[in-house]
């Protein structure tokens, strides 16, 4: 595991809304505030470790039930709160290790938790609210799909400590009978399958990436890059279609999604035959 | 003794689990008008599989099929469990976004059109790994953009079950069906068991897993609207109704205080017995009222 993982998210969130609380009434593994970027105040969002949650197998960086529902609580309150008015950018931060892996979680049903939360940033996409999300640790399986995978733009650092996956190496790699070493060396040709950030870029679902020369303790002049390309973010979002089919139509996805696009054509062919 | 009537009519039901994927599509549907898309003749392969030494099948375990049920335009989407254990790749997830958002095309034009998943899925294809999960995001996001003009139902019969990133999928939908013998959550028993070991869930404990995941279980606690026996007409029975029913006025996912105050109040020291979850009956009351 990353030693940095859960650092990355408070330290980012403290940059850029200059604040690293929670909201009255929510698990402090989840940070919430309205902060002025650029001519917006926008509502950023982030989940970081909390060692005495309530929940034992989320209290590492995980996305557990606490954390999907004051997520999906906390941007539904945006979209309420907005309704008449301006739509303001909604911000994720994003450094998650995983959903939590728990049987309590289960019983409950997280599926329903981490639903909701995807649910109330889609919804929040679609009402005209500018969804950014900003990954600057890790970002894995149903955590990144209840925190982050559902805005207009995603952009990430290009650094080794960022890792955008569906699942932690060992076990993809103990899932499919493979060794490490072979799934690292299928990954060089199998770009879906690499762990490495500038390959992710290759699949043209990012909007950009960002070179940030300290992740960990940001100078002055890495955090007005990062509020900077945000800003324009948040500009391009405001135009592009709320769908995500930008992601399909990227330059890269051109190349690397062209199974998709081919789907999609011939879909669309034989719908009215 | 067993009443021999009851034997006669057990016998005399069809099995919906024992069917393909292509059939259960095809049995929802009024009689001969279901017709499939991109089907195995188009032949769009995974273009991942076959670099691994995996062999691919030319619908990609997934089946799209048009045509009406009960009178109205409806297009169903099916898994194949046997595929893969129906987990998701890049075309079959393509597959799945495309067809709903051609859905909401019509829909928009004014042809009321709706959706049924079968989801028989394991979550994610890891050969494919982030061309799944990517997948994942986008069906989840055209479900929502669909589920306003007309209803996606979820249907999971068994007996793969819906499992990892497709267990949102399932959440965010207008209805989600069950029989007892599918299972639905975002962490199957033996991811568990891996991460947080044994004492959290013991993957061997066939009852603990059936009162976890179970179709009756879930419908008990309010997470699925019907629970359905593994028999093809009462099934396709229950999603000619339920698109007869039309979008229900508030879409489950987005109940948030409904279903967190369900846990909150729930003492957290010690694991949970799943009946104290049941929460369907007190439901019912609130619906009736």
């Amino acid at each position: 595991m990353n030693k940095f993982t859960g650092i990355r998210g408070r330290v980012w969130f403290k940059a850029l809304t200059g604040q690293a609380s929670s909201m009255p009434g929510d698990p402090h593994s989840v940070l919430t505030a309205d902060a002025q970027i650029g001519d917006d105040k926008a509502r950023f969002l982030c989940v970081v470790p909390d060692p005495d949650g309530r929940f034992p197998c989320a209290r590492r960086g995980e996305v557990g039930l606490e954390e999907a529902y004051t997520l999906a609580a906390r941007v539904r309150e945006a979209i309420g709160a907005d309704k008449e008015s301006a739509k303001r950018p909604i911000i994720a931060i994003v450094d998650v290790k995983s959903q939590a892996y728990g049987r309590r979680e289960e019983t409950a049903g997280i599926h329903l938790a981490g639903a909701a939360a995807a649910d109330a940033y889609a919804t929040a996409r679609f009402a005209g609210h500018p969804v950014i999300t900003l990954i600057v640790g890790q970002a894995i399986s149903g955590g990144f799909l209840t925190h982050g995978y559902q805005a207009n733009c995603l952009l990430a650092f290009d650094d080794d400590g960022v890792l955008i996956h569906a699942m932690h190496k060992e076990a993809a790699a103990r899932i499919t009978r493979r060794t490490v070493a072979q799934l690292d060396k299928l990954a060089e040709t199998v770009t879906p399958l690499s762990y490495n950030v500038r390959d992710y870029a290759k699949l043209g679902l990012l909007y950009r990436l960002l070179h940030v020369s300290n992740p960990e303790d940001p100078a002055p002049e890495d955090v007005s890059l990062v509020r900077h390309e945000v800003i324009a973010a948040i500009q391009d979002a405001r135009k592009a279609s709320p769908d995500l089919i930008n992601r399909t139509e990227s330059e890269a996805a051109c190349v690397a999604r062209k199974a998709s696009r081919l789907v999609r054509a011939r879909l669309e062919e034989q719908w009215n035959h | 003794m067993r009443d021999p009537i009851l034997t006669r009519e057990y016998l005399k039901r069809r099995s919906f689990i024992e069917l393909s994927a292509r059939d259960r599509a095809k049995c929802l549907f009024d009689s001969g008008t279901g017709l499939e898309l991109a089907g195995p003749f188009d032949r769009i392969e995974s273009p991942w599989l076959a670099m691994q030494d995996v062999t691919p099948e030319a619908d990609d375990g997934c089946i799209v099929m048009r045509g009406t049920i009960g009178g109205q335009q409806a297009v169903v989407i099916a898994f194949a469990g046997a595929f893969q254990g129906g987990a998701i790749g890049e075309v079959s997830g393509a597959k799945l976004t495309a067809a709903l958002d051609l859905a909401r095309a019509d829909n928009e034009k004014g042809i009321r059109t709706n959706a049924v998943l079968l989801l028989e899925t394991g979550g994610v294809r890891l050969q494919e790994a982030n061309l799944g999960l990517a997948a994942v995001a986008e069906i989840i996001s055209s479900i929502i953009a669909l589920r306003r003009h007309a209803p996606v139902i979820s249907l999971t019969a068994g007996t793969v079950g819906c499992f990892g990133g497709m267990s949102l999928a399932a959440g965010v939908a207008s209805y989600v069906v069950m029989t007892p013998e599918g299972r639905l959550g975002l962490n199957g028993p033996e991811v568990i068991e891996e991460e947080s070991g044994v004492e959290e869930f013991d993957a061997s404990d066939r009852s603990l897993i059936w009162s976890v995941f179970g179709g009756r279980q879930r419908y008990d606690q309010g997470l699925a609207d019907a629970l359905v026996d593994d028999d093809a007409d009462q099934i396709a029975k229950t999603v000619r109704d339920l698109i007869a029913q039309g979008v229900p006025p508030v879409h489950r996912s987005e109940q948030i205080d409904l279903y967190r105050s369900r846990i909150t109040a729930l003492d957290n020291a010690r694991q949970w017995n799943p009946e104290e979850l049941h929460f369907r009956a007190s439901q019912n009351k609130e619906e009736n009222r």
